[in-house]
């Protein structure tokens, strides 16, 4: 399909889900459709589809040790090894997939290859992916630890820590977090990108665009909720209680923006584990990283080793046997 | 080079935009300069791997088995199952383009298809619809149908990555294109879709222990030729073993080293140090071979060429391995040799320098040690007599080759050893070196002369780095550890960067080394005068 077409197509989609919560809640009434049964469906495809694809991957052996060095091996002493780049023990492994989960070092080298006249290859320091991506990733952290204030009572000190630190300027009421306008401002330049740059355009796929669009229209409903529409927060927590607790029910007079707020939120869910989203768990199993640069240490073994054909010296001194004479080489079979 | 070689003017005016016609619909054509022969069927009959025939890339019929979709799939199958670095590749890309111009090949062709990621989407596109629910969709979700289109786009991209995995280094999830490039040419060895570059040293390597087919005889001559060629330069004959049962070394070589040029002065090197040192080590004429051609085969083909290494080191009675300098040859030994042919464990014994007593604990199990590890040792404790001044004449650099850069981390030792022993020693920039480093453009089997329009643009991020040290600090000696750089950078230089030489580290170890009882040198191993022509000589 043509990149642009994924795009349209991306918010066609969009425009669909936007309708059938129109539709159903708007004019039909399913509050209980869109608030209980939907999000019940999608919480449990989300769990049992990402411990399905986590456990489908965990199954499929790791033949062999493929690191990948990003600095100085282990080998002699009076050379200082590089153990957060090119690790030798599990500790070491441990720091470098934190460094790589958490901080998303690989991305951080990111450069952009200029060629100029002459020819001359430039190399430009080009960090906006990694801050970009850095950005989405922690403010959307920080939302869902801030939303568990729905789901809790009493609402954890942990969560009302974040809330007060993302509400740190106590700018306006209710008080603007900061998180909501990072990840509007993050997830705005994601979409940018992908659309500006060339290149990724081109290698874009309809799922591409569609997670970025989901997770803006969560991002953008949730804003409206809390800071235009001004919702009743208590009916809000009524039923998100009475989904943890199992005592489903939906109060009246919840706005219908906050369904379709709910509802993206339970088709971005359900869709996580047949997506590129299982990137959150795949990092944590890739080979490249998560092994030991410790192979001429420590053996690693290969489950499903098999015998394979080889030609051996016997065979070969057969085959060359007056070569090896005559250049006066010895011969095990003289 | 040959009339239809492209100027370098030509090469570099790229252009980067992208077609608008989507790439989910395979087109590719086998433009002479960008791809690489087919594998002779004779070679492809004597290793019992599939389909022998008479054909060729730019051939509409490519003679295919009737049912070669169905093994493909189950090819396909079979590995997903396999190697969860396949699988999870196949997964768990976003497409964020990080990896775009981190390739070479990219770099200097513009090609989309090029891009690590779209590479890998040649593959992952057959995946999803084959193999996941999502792919029903179809193109919506990147998915598309194998047909023979498709499978030719494979061989033309997968035949066009050297494995270099610079793209791995800067993937936020670490997906290795080579893991991807390896598996794609293993699926299309299965309906006998290979290359003749990669193909003839492996059938050479499979019966005659290398890979370029010298027989035991020519390989005690030419270690002869090297002897008399030393004691030429020096004045010291040296006596270097050859299947020598119970001398405490085996040293594996790259066979380059005793066949091409300028890899012979390397080995040169070689064998003055071990002689000056009075190491007990043998050659051996079977296993004349580090490198693995099998690498850029199959996996059941690295372990297959591999093997020797293991089994010549018991026969013969040893008590530890030495490698010599090459790229793939070492990711092999590092990480594959010990899984497939090992344990190495059981007869022979942790590696210890003799000379200065110490314990290689990073090859405590493999027990195979790199030739850099092992000099640079030796330097430290002061057990050379160096004198670097007889490098005067080489202004030097070092390229980090891809293997040993990204699948080792040998950074340090080789750099170790230049500053020791030249005076004149100046880095490329960052971005181009140690994990960073880029490809010579022609590993992974790609080095053969009709494939040289791609090698040259492959090889031009790496060359215009070369450039850049050349202009600023007049560095006319690039030095590298890997074979395959050392028979194609030397023309690589030559079209991009004129008045660069290309040596090995143990070639200028050896220029500076003083050996006792030789006579005054006035010449380097190449007979070149180490008299400076400029007058900024200085001595260390």
């Amino acid at each position: 399909m043509n990149p642009i077409v994924s795009f349209f197509f991306s918010v066609f989609a969009i425009l669909i889900i936007l309708l059938l919560v129109w539709v159903g809640v708007g004019s039909a009434n399913m509050y209980y459709l869109f608030g209980v049964i939907i999000p019940y469906l999608a919480v449990l495809t989300f769990i049992i589809g990402f411990i399905a694809r986590m456990v489908q991957w965990a199954k499929v052996p790791v033949p062999f040790r493929i690191t990948t060095t990003c600095g100085q091996e282990k080998s002699l002493p009076w050379i200082k090894a590089n153990e957060l780049e090119s690790p030798t023990t599990t500790f070491g492994v441990v720091k470098r997939m934190a460094l790589e989960v958490l901080f998303f070092r690989s991305l951080f080298r990111n450069t952009n290859v200029e060629l100029k006249d002459g020819p001359r290859v430039v190399y430009w320091s080009a960090k906006w992916l990694w801050l970009g991506g850095l950005a989405f990733h922690w403010s959307f952290l920080f939302i869902l630890l801030r939303h568990l204030r729905f789901f809790l009572e009493p609402v954890p000190g942990c969560v009302l820590m974040a809330q007060a630190l993302d509400g740190f300027f106590q700018i306006g009421t209710p008080v603007l977090y900061m998180t909501d306008l990072i990840i509007l401002a993050a997830l705005t330049y994601l979409l940018i990108r992908r659309l500006a740059d060339l290149q990724v355009r081109y290698i874009s796929l309809f799922t591409d665009y569609f997670a970025l669009f989901m997770l803006l229209g969560l991002a953008i409903s949730g804003v409206l909720l809390r800071y235009f529409i001004k919702t009743d927060i208590s009916g809000i927590k009524e039923l998100a209680m009475g989904l943890v607790t199992f005592s489903p029910s939906v109060p009246a007079g919840v706005h219908p923006i906050f369904f379709i707020h709910l509802f993206m939120l339970s088709i971005l869910v359900a869709y996580f584990p047949f997506s590129k989203l299982m990137h959150m768990g795949g990092v944590f199993l890739s080979p490249t990283r998560n092994l030991a640069n410790n192979n001429r240490m420590k053996r690693h073994v290969n489950p499903w080793d098999y015998p394979v054909k080889v030609h051996t010296y016997e065979e070969w001194e057969e085959e060359f046997r007056d070569k090896i004479k005559a250049a006066g080489l010895p011969l095990e079979k003289v | 080079m040959t009339e239809q070689t492209p100027t370098p003017e030509q090469l570099v005016s790229i252009d980067y935009k992208p077609p608008r016609k989507s790439w989910l619909d395979p087109t590719v054509e086998f433009r002479k300069g960008t791809y690489c022969y087919s594998g002779v069927p004779k070679h492809v009959e004597y290793l019992g791997l599939p389909n022998p025939r008479e054909w060729q890339p730019f051939e509409p019929d490519w003679k295919l088995p009737p049912d070669w979709k169905r093994i493909i799939l189950d090819g396909m199958k079979d590995r997903l199952d396999k190697y969860r670095s396949f699988r999870l590749f196949m997964d768990i890309c976003v497409r964020c383009g990080a990896c775009a111009d981190k390739c070479h090949f990219y770099i200097g062709s513009g090609d989309p298809k090029n891009m690590p990621v779209l590479r890998a989407e040649l593959l992952r596109s057959v995946y999803r619809r084959y193999f996941t629910t999502a792919g029903k969709l179809g193109r919506l979700a990147g998915a598309r149908d194998l047909d023979e289109n498709v499978l030719k786009e494979w061989f033309y991209y997968f035949y066009q990555c050297t494995e270099c995995r610079r793209c791995s280094v800067f993937c936020p999830y670490g997906i290795d294109t080579a893991e991807i490039t390896m598996i794609g040419r293993e699926l299309l060895n299965l309906v006998g879709c290979n290359i003749n570059w990669v193909i003839e040293p492996v059938s050479n390597c499979f019966r005659t222990g290398n890979h370029l087919g010298v027989q035991p005889h020519g390989f005690k001559d030419s270690i002869e030729f090297a002897v008399d060629d030393l004691e030429e330069i020096t004045g010291i004959k040296v006596d270097p073993p050859i299947n020598k049962k119970g001398t405490e070394i085996l040293f594996i070589v790259p066979s380059a080293d005793y066949f091409a040029s300028p890899h012979y002065y390397t080995l040169l090197g070689y064998m003055l140090l071990f002689h000056e040192i009075g190491l007990d080590y043998t050659f051996s004429a079977f296993a004349s071979e580090g490198g693995n051609f099998g690498l850029f085969t199959s996996h059941e083909m690295i372990k297959r060429l591999n093997n020797k290494i293991y089994s010549e080191a018991k026969r013969l009675g040893v008590k530890w391995l030495i490698g010599a300098e090459c790229g793939h040859m070492w990711r092999v030994l590092h990480q594959y040799m010990d899984t497939m042919n090992g344990p190495g464990a059981d007869f022979l014994e942790e590696p210890v320098s003799p000379i200065t007593g110490t314990r290689f604990e990073n090859a405590r199990a493999t027990r195979m040690v790199h030739i850099c590890e092992f000099t640079a040792d030796l330097i430290k404790n002061n057990k050379l007599k160096l004198d670097p001044s007889r490098n005067n004449h080489r202004k030097v650099t070092f390229h980090d080759s891809c293997n040993p850069a990204r699948a080792m981390g040998l950074f340090e030792e080789p750099r170790y050893i230049l500053k020791s022993v030249c005076n004149h020693f100046h880095d490329m920039p960052e971005n181009t070196i140690r994990e960073q480093t880029f490809c010579c453009g022609s590993g992974a089997g790609l080095g053969t002369d009709e494939n040289l329009e791609m090698r040259l643009r492959g090889g031009f991020p790496r060359a215009n780095a070369v450039k850049y040290v050349k202009e600023k600090f007049d560095v006319n000696m690039l030095t590298c550890i890997c074979a395959i750089d050392k028979a194609t950078l030397p023309g690589l230089l030559e079209y991009w960067v004129p008045g660069v030489e290309v040596g090995g580290v143990h070639e200028l170890l050896a220029n500076a080394l003083v050996v006792e009882g030789e006579r005054e040198r006035s010449t380097d191993l190449r007979g070149d005068s180490t008299e400076q022509s400029g007058a900024e000589t200085t001595d260390a």
